[in-house]
């Protein structure tokens, strides 16, 4: 049982990592919104998981909170970079 | 900033979406909160008519509620098989990509409709929406098959268009 | 009714192990993909799923939760391909061209003729 959240939660981790280091590594602009954005969902999911694993109701509101507002970062970033800002 | 004309019916979905939004967030007990839902609610929905234009809405019909169900399962179908599609991409040494920007007519007139499409394409396996432009979709297909918009539109749109025909025509 | 929830926790589990995989496929694609398109449609889909299907999982086994974690996956389920679609048009405007096998590129016409029209606008604004 809490092994297997163990589990999930490393190869959520993991996956954190590697898309990090494209966040690191991308050689335009939009290559690293494009990591930000999943970067940024890998951890909605992540913090939900933990709300789950610490028992607090309140990591779902921040997992709701940051949903929203990386959402509307991404939308503001793609439109700098078209140039339309 | 240009301004849209008042009109009630939108400014009704709106209304009850923004509430049932709120209720989400809060589960309301204490009557204080439903009242602030109400006036929160009456004031985004006033703002976001005057000053945005999508969406004509149109009334849920009984029948139409047989075909969101069917859409939704066709679209949880194309999204695990999409899923599936990317883990092989992804595990095969050697990348099996092919990719390139095709393009096909819709015959959907609603601008919400549209977005659904869009949605959907991009949920599908192996295809990304990037542009629509008036009925036209631009869409990036990591192996393309096929350049000819008829055969593309077959092969990427019908299933979803389909139904979402029957429910915006 | 303990055996109902011992059930739902299983199915919690499955959901939580099988949307952690994806969600680990996504990065690595992301990680691995040869360009921006390419690296979008792998990261979009796959952690979209990914996402949902752990939210999903965490509200099978605390069902007190669901209501919440519904608005996050229906939130999550609007909101991921349309940032994407947002940066795929954004950065194919900015000029950041696709890698091809062979070349099949039917919007780019469609670019130059969106940007003529703009021009000629500016043009007719000037005089």
């Amino acid at each position: 049982m809490d092994t297997i959240i163990y589990i999930a939660l490393v190869l959520i981790a993991l996956g954190s990592l590697l898309s990090f280091i494209r966040f690191i590594k991308g050689p335009t602009a939009a290559d690293r919104a494009i990591a930000l954005d999943t970067l940024s969902v890998i951890g909605i999911a992540g913090i939900v998981l933990l709300g789950y694993v610490f028992k607090r109701y309140i990591y779902v509101d921040l997992a709701l909170v940051y949903a929203v507002l990386g959402f509307v970062g991404i939308v503001v970033i793609a439109r700098f970079i078209e140039k339309a800002l | 900033m240009h301004t849209y004309k008042f009109s009630l019916k939108k400014f009704i979905y709106t209304f009850v979406i923004v509430l049932l939004v709120w209720y989400g967030f809060t589960t309301f007990v204490a009557p204080a909160e439903l009242i602030t839902g109400v006036i929160v609610s009456l004031i985004i929905a006033y703002i976001s008519v005057k000053n945005f234009n999508c969406c004509d809405p149109i009334l849920m019909m009984p029948s139409h509620i047989f075909y969101f169900i069917k859409y939704f399962f066709v679209f949880i179908g194309a999204l695990i098989k999409s899923n599936f599609d990317v883990a092989r991409r992804v595990l095969t040494p050697n990348l099996p990509i092919n990719p390139g920007i095709v393009t096909f007519n819709t015959k959907l007139t609603n601008d919400f409709a549209k977005m659904v499409l869009a949605n959907s394409i991009t949920l599908t396996p192996g295809t990304l929406t990037i542009d629509i432009i008036k009925n036209k979709f631009y869409i990036h297909w990591i192996d393309v098959t096929t350049e000819d918009p008829e055969q593309v539109y077959k092969e990427i749109a019908e299933p979803f268009e389909k139904i979402l025909l029957k429910i915006y025509n | 009714m303990e055996i109902i929830q011992e059930i739902l926790k299983y199915i919690g589990l499955a959901f939580i192990v099988m949307g952690s995989i994806f969600l680990f496929l996504g990065a690595l694609g992301i990680y691995r993909m040869p360009d921006l398109y390419n690296r979008l449609q792998a990261g979009t889909k796959a952690s979209t799923l990914g996402a949902m299907s752990v939210v999903l999982g965490v509200g099978f086994i605390q069902p007190d939760w669901l209501v919440k974690l519904i608005i996050i996956i229906v939130f999550i389920g609007i909101a991921n391909p349309l940032s994407s679609h947002a940066l795929a048009r954004a950065s194919y405007r900015a000029g950041i061209k696709p890698y091809f096998k062979k070349e099949i590129d039917a919007y780019g016409k469609a670019v130059e003729k969106q940007l003529k029209k703009i021009k000629k606008k500016l043009q007719n604004l000037n005089e």
